[in-house]
């Protein structure tokens, strides 16, 4: 059974590997732009204030962790399960199909943390001269790593099971805007509280706890959500998300 | 000893997918055993329930009711321990495209556990064997019809299946592709190896397996050798002539009178006479329609076959 998931995961991570220059242009850039217009370019014009990129840094990393690990998770699932049907060859592998299904969201959370390794120093190179970084806690910055690399790598699996190959560009779009744009990415959460009924609206969303939880290890000095909350979220939408998940992708694997 | 393949009284009902949609009952209480080094055959027409029976076999589709066994072990109750038993063939290409084709052969006995020098030389071994050497570093995209086929019955066999199960292994090969498939599965079975085949070609059933169950609607028609099979059809010959005109009713009824004639079947314009020897019997039916006014406009002798068999039992032709 081990042996099987180690197979599993070598032939994706092999299948990964091919795909680096895609995989990092895909991440790379959009910090990129973002920390060179917000970091570099509108403070010189003064628009906004010097010290503003701190509250953009946890955000940007978060968005492309998360954003990373769900792409990984759903988007050969989508094609796999409705269309090409390759993974078949895996079912048929001696594992359980759960046990599929959680080497694909292992396989999410590992390309996760390397969109993390590659985006915060990105980040922090561009914007280094601005940034009052305090990582008092990596220990903390890992869990938070890990849980929201994990949370969406489980959404990924549940939008892999459920969105039809014909939908994939539309579903992403519906979703993927709000999800971005209500998730705290940009602005923290306990800010919001001038708007109430906006900030608590915003809570069914599970980026806000991954940007939340970036923002409390990364920038521990700007407001951030209390460690309770970000904790909670975090591992509450996981373990809800991954139920779903696999309880689908073992409908959609059997018939 | 203990059967490759058991099943007993085996349903399937798909439930409808969409809120309006029907039950769709895919098996009907099937039963059959398959010993070891076999070559089994299930024929039957599209929708037979052919590959469910392989879906259920093969630990894909959740029996209903009933169970089914491979070397002993239940394919409900113990999925993983059965996937370790079968190599399995599917109908539609499913080879991952992301590889190459060496690199899914290796890759596919690394899910099961080959050690890595192994596979190496077993994924050799199967493209020099199966004419694949040339493309085996190049991913599959490009791969004709039968080079696909081949490539997945190498990756079946990369970790020495005790069940190599093939669902319609020849549809959509050209004539040449299909014979040389036929010679390489032959191949397999004289060196011991246990087939499990799905077909809707009598032809490949009738050339190939040893055992032929014959399936429609989910339920078993009938189960033996191909010449058993074959001599069970009344008579073994059928003749089939499309009348038209004239006293059609009583030109049926006088038929049986001719010699040589075992059984008549009429189905409005169409008359099925099976017999035990054609010599005479054509000439003497043309008579006995002409003296009946009864116009013949095509007459179709047929020899003993799989064909026969199969209409003599459904009443329907397995081409259409």
């Amino acid at each position: 059974m081990t042996t099987t998931f180690l197979a599993l995961l070598h032939r994706d991570l092999r299948v990964a590997r091919r795909e680096l220059p895609f995989f990092l242009l895909r991440v790379g850039l959009q910090p990129l732009l973002f920390t060179f217009i917000f970091g570099f370019v509108m403070p010189r014009l003064g628009i906004i204030p010097r010290g503003y990129t701190n509250m953009f840094l946890p955000g940007i990393l978060g968005l492309s962790m998360t954003l990373s690990s769900m792409q990984a998770v759903a988007l050969p699932l989508v094609i796999d399960l409705g269309w090409t049907k390759e993974i078949e060859d895996r079912l048929l592998a001696p594992i359980t199909i759960s046990g599929v299904a959680i080497e694909k969201m292992v396989v999410g959370i590992l390309q996760a943390i390397v969109a993390g390794i590659v985006v915060l120093p990105l980040a922090w190179l561009l914007m280094r001269v601005h940034l009052s970084l305090r990582i008092d806690d990596v220990i903390q910055l890992l869990l938070v790593a890990f849980l929201s690399s994990w949370l969406f790598a489980a959404f990924g699996l549940v939008l892999g099971t459920i969105v039809e190959t014909q939908q994939i560009g539309l579903v992403f779009n519906i979703l993927l805007a709000p999800m971005i744009f209500f998730g705290c990415a940009y602005y923290p959460w306990a800010t919001l509280h001038a708007i109430r009924w906006f900030q608590i609206a915003v809570l069914i969303n599970p980026l806000v706890y991954a940007s939340e939880g970036f923002r409390l290890s990364l920038t521990p000095q700007m407001p951030h959500m209390p460690p309770w909350s970000v904790y909670g979220g975090l591992s509450g939408f996981s373990l809800l998300f991954s139920w779903i998940g696999l309880r689908n992708f073992e409908r959609r694997a059997l018939d | 000893m203990q059967a490759a393949i058991a099943v007993e009284k085996l349903r399937k009902i798909y439930q409808p997918k969409a809120r309006k949609g029907v039950e769709v009952k895919a098996l009907d209480c099937i039963s059959f055993e398959v010993p070891r080094g076999e070559f089994f055959g299930l024929l039957g027409p599209n929708g037979a329930g052919k590959t469910t029976t392989i879906g259920i076999l093969t630990t894909r589709v959740r029996p209903t009711d009933g169970f089914a066994t491979i070397a002993g072990i239940d394919v409900a109750r113990n999925a993983v321990a059965v996937k370790r038993h079968i190599g399995v063939v599917p109908q539609m290409n499913n080879l991952d495209r992301s590889l190459t084709a060496r690199e899914i052969l290796v890759f596919h006995a690394e899910y099961f556990g080959v050690p890595r020098h192994e596979r190496e030389a077993k994924a050799q071994e199967l493209l020099q064997r199966f004419e694949l050497t040339d493309r085996a570093n190049e991913k599959v995209t490009g791969y004709s019809g039968g080079m696909v086929q081949r490539l997945k019955i190498a990756r079946a066999l990369m970790h020495d299946p005790a069940i190599l199960f093939l669902d319609e292994p020849t549809t959509g090969l050209d004539p040449q592709a299909r014979r040389a498939m036929w010679d390489l599965l032959s191949e397999l079975n004289a060196k011991g190896q246990t087939i499990f085949l799905t077909t809707h070609y009598m032809e490949e059933a009738d050339q190939l397996c040893r055992q032929i169950a014959i399936i429609d609607h989910g339920t078993l028609l009938a189960l033996d050798s191909p010449a058993a099979l074959k001599r069970s059809v009344p008579g073994g010959y059928l003749i089939e002539l499309q009348v038209r005109d004239g006293d059609a009713r009583s030109f049926t009824s006088a038929l049986p009178n001719l010699p040589g004639v075992v059984e008549v079947k009429s189905d409005h314009e169409r008359v099925r006479i099976y017999a035990d020897r054609v010599e005479g019997l054509l000439a003497n039916a043309m008579r006995l329609a002409s003296e009946h006014d009864v116009m013949v406009s095509d007459a179709h002798v047929a020899e003993p076959s799989l064909e026969n068999l199969f209409l003599h039992l459904t009443g329907r032709s397995l081409r259409n």
